[in-house]
């Protein structure tokens, strides 16, 4: 797809082990369930990176930690950290994590996505763009870019390798 | 209504559904409203749709005129009425412009404005209805000279912004345009006399101005005062010398008189000034909050206090907030949500 690559050799990391939710003692289901931290990691660590057949959690592009949440003021920001500090492709994987929360959440929630601070050498910049809704919602109507994005979202079939 | 210094409070007359996607903008017909002529309001929306609601004269609800659709193939992100409100120009993401006529109660677009490489974001009409300036991505703001029988020729190509320019403002009196962008600038455009237009200033954070993105711009009804409102979480006021600006003796310099912050907390996308004096804004935060000049007379200018918020207008981000203009004075609100709210703000006795 792409004749060079960014970053032609990224650090793979291997996975979390998948946490089991710990059962609250006094189980009430009619009680409304918080968002955490986990399951806002749980709807982003298996999106695909643009350019690796790896997910964004194996090359460490998030972590749980990267995830701040306030379920109390529908609140989550996410902060992402590029492979590479020249990465072209952080728009894109901005994009991806953007429109995955958008798909997944509860509308009455606020998403920033930020580069984690000195990861990226246009960080403002991407950050400016990923967090204007305008411009993300023209980005939106592009099918090229959205091609890319769904690509990155769409369900990964078994194991590569 | 500005005489009233007691509290105020936000009712919701109507909330207009109908969208299917967010709404991006919302303006009011200026001929309707008035002299038995029932209130009008255009909205446009990511659904590639623009709306006519109308109030009823019996009932006084509002209902769905017309849909406009088929026409443009992507988001329209901004409508504005001409003077006359007979003509309705239309700002999409296709990179077109489209001139909508209301003939009889239907609407049909008469004219398709094309020049920008990619999405229009602003259009607005100066006072006389001569003019339509647009605005888009390609950094650019175009004016447009309206002829007779629906023609629209291209007038002028103003390049200047460094990044794409989220809204073109006329002034309400005089033929200056104001543009405000992504460069977190606000720039003055003027003609020299020799039909050449050039930015005869630049708003800019040297000036008092903005940190980010500024998303929208009002002007009082003087026309002496203007109100810009940003990514920066603030609102600024700016001002220039009336007396000078109406002798005609050239062009007269804005300035900033005070930033109103601390109130919204996260991106303020709109804000409207009244014809009463109250500024109303609209943010992501999905809020509308309301200000007015205080006037305990500061030492250090003109100060503005807020006299009344909801915080919960919406469920989703205001994208738009505007005042009518008709007798009874509403308020009308776009919001992420897909709905069109109507307000009326009323004093508590």
């Amino acid at each position: 797809m792409v004749s060079e690559l960014i970053n032609a050799n990224p650090v793979v990391y291997e996975k979390k082990e998948r946490r089991v939710r710990s059962t609250p003692s006094c189980v009430d289901e009619y009680a409304a369930e918080p968002i955490d931290q986990l399951e806002i990691f749980d709807h982003l660590r298996d999106i695909k990176d643009p350019e690796h057949p790896y997910s964004l959690e194996e090359l460490k592009v998030i972590t749980e930690d990267a995830i701040e949440v306030d379920d109390s003021n529908s609140y989550v920001r996410v902060t992402f950290t590029p492979t590479v500090e020249h990465c072209s492709m952080a728009t894109i994987i901005g994009l991806c994590l953007r429109v995955k929360l958008m798909r997944s959440l509860p509308s009455r929630y606020k998403v920033d996505i930020r580069i984690a601070p000195g990861s990226h050498a246009t960080e403002a910049a991407v950050n400016k763009q990923l967090n204007d809704k305008e411009r993300v919602a023209a980005a939106l109507e592009n099918p090229n870019l959205v091609d890319m994005v769904d690509e990155c979202l769409a369900p990964s079939n078994g194991f590569a390798g | 209504m500005e005489s009233h210094d007691g509290a105020w409070s936000l009712k919701e007359v109507q909330k207009l559904e109908g969208h299917t996607d967010r709404v991006w903008s919302v303006a009011w017909n200026p001929a309707a409203g008035v002299a038995g002529v029932p209130a009008m309001l255009a909205s446009c929306s990511g659904d590639k749709t623009v709306r006519v609601w109308e109030q009823n004269p019996s009932s006084s609800s509002w209902f769905c005129k017309a849909v406009l659709d088929e026409t443009h193939t992507r988001t329209v992100r901004s409508c504005a009425w001409s003077p006359s409100g007979k003509l309705l120009a239309t700002g999409s993401f296709d990179a077109t412009t489209a001139i909508w006529e209301n003939v009889g109660g239907d609407f049909e677009c008469v004219s398709t404005l094309e020049g920008h490489e990619n999405e229009v974001k602003s259009v607005c009409w100066n006072a006389s209805g001569s003019l339509l300036a647009t605005c888009g991505r390609d950094r650019s703001v175009w004016i447009w000279e309206v002829l007779p029988g629906n023609e629209f020729e291209c007038a002028s190509v103003l390049q200047g912004h460094t990044q794409d320019v989220k809204m073109v403002q006329w002034h309400p009196t005089m033929d200056i345009l104001f543009s405000c962008s992504y460069d977190n600038t606000i720039k003055i455009w003027a003609e020299d006399g020799d039909d050449d237009w050039h930015c005869v200033q630049t708003l800019s954070e040297a000036n008092g101005g903005h940190t980010s993105t500024v998303w929208a711009l009002s002007f009082n009804t003087a026309g002496d005062k203007m109100v810009t409102c940003s990514d920066d979480l603030t609102i600024k006021v700016w001002e220039t010398d009336s007396a000078k600006m109406m002798s005609g003796d050239g062009y007269v310099p804005w300035s900033h008189v005070c930033t109103l912050s601390g109130y919204h907390d996260r991106t303020i996308f709109s804000v409207h000034w009244s014809r009463e004096g109250i500024i109303a804004s609209g943010a992501a935060d999905d809020a509308i909050r309301f200000f007015v000049e205080s006037k305990d007379g500061s030492v250090d200018g003109p100060s503005y206090k807020m006299i009344l918020r909801n915080e919960k207008a919406h469920d989703m981000d205001v994208n738009s907030v505007r005042w009518s203009h008709g007798e009874n004075r509403f308020l009308a609100s776009a919001s992420d949500d897909g709905t069109v709210k109507i307000w009326e703000l009323v004093p508590v006795i």
